[in-house]
């Protein structure tokens, strides 16, 4: 996967977990995820289309989201109420939101967030896509976001056509 | 001041609602889709909207281009992830008066309300 596609992602969630409640991020190294098994139980979860394809997935064990929850909405919530997925759905919207904005002339749309909670639960992004987990720590725990992009094949073959 | 907050997220919602009960406006309604907000127009009469652009139902773009067809001069701004030039153009020309980028912080949002009212009533 081109390098440009995950850079955004690294200064997209510092920007958006220190602009809404400053809580500071620090990037790991990016790897190549071999299997569809999310890192932790507790996932926000968007959908890439337009000249891009693919899946957005922020991953977090589920007392670092309950920490996380509690500073961006400054209230404490267990993990299986309504208000903790919406929490979630909405900090990957803005992830994803502010990232595809560096997506220099590609048009690409983001799904309305959905969030799954649960162990060893399973995001499959589209057979061929490669997946990139960039493991983030912060001091309320780890945090990883997992990318799964690739060019739409229509617009990759109208580009090498214009090109 | 009667202020509608649309927003399929409620924690959004929330944190619009503590920005504004901070600048002084209490009189504040919320509805979670352009639907809902155009259900709600009627008999809230707001004076302000801050609406989202990614939501089910009906998009903050169509919302905005629904209501404009009726009213022309109630502040909107658009509050969204959407942060692409041209996203702004198409949301400016659909007849938004101002546009924030989530994240924002209360201080940002504030300012950008302030300044689309004191813009909208000059």
């Amino acid at each position: 996967m081109d390098a440009s596609y995950i850079t955004p992602f690294m200064t997209s969630i510092q920007n958006v977990f220190s602009t809404m409640f400053q809580l500071p991020v620090e990037i790991g190294e990016p790897r190549i995820k071999s299997d569809s098994k999310t890192t932790h139980d507790v996932s926000g979860i968007i959908g890439v289309s337009g000249e891009m394809t693919g899946t957005i997935v922020l991953s977090m064990p589920t007392s670092t989201a309950e920490s996380i929850v509690a500073l961006f909405t400054g209230m404490e919530m267990d993990s299986d109420s309504d208000d903790f997925a919406d929490a979630i759905g909405e900090l990957i919207n803005m992830i994803s939101g502010n990232a595809k904005a560096e997506f220099q002339r590609k048009s690409v749309s983001i799904s309305c967030p959905s969030v799954v909670i649960g162990a060893g639960h399973r995001v499959a992004s589209g057979s061929g896509i490669p997946c990139v987990v960039i493991p983030c720590n912060t001091d309320c725990g780890e945090v990883v976001l997992e990318v799964a992009l690739r060019e739409t094949v229509e617009a990759a073959s109208t580009t090498s056509t214009a090109a | 001041m009667r202020i509608l907050l649309i927003d399929d997220s409620k924690t959004m919602r929330n944190i619009q609602k503590s920005v504004l009960k901070q600048l002084g406006y209490t009189d504040l309604e919320e509805a979670c889709d352009g639907q809902d907000a155009l259900s709600k127009i009627d008999s809230f009469k707001p004076e302000l909207c801050l609406v989202d652009w990614n939501m089910p139902v009906m998009d903050g773009l169509t919302f905005v281009k629904k209501f404009r067809e009726s009213d022309k001069s109630t502040p909107l701004i658009m509050v969204t992830t959407e942060a692409e030039k041209s996203r702004v153009i198409e949301a400016i020309k659909a007849g938004v008066n101002n546009y924030v980028v989530k994240p924002f912080t209360p201080d940002l949002l504030s300012e950008r309300i302030s300044e689309t009212l004191a813009k909208c009533s000059a």
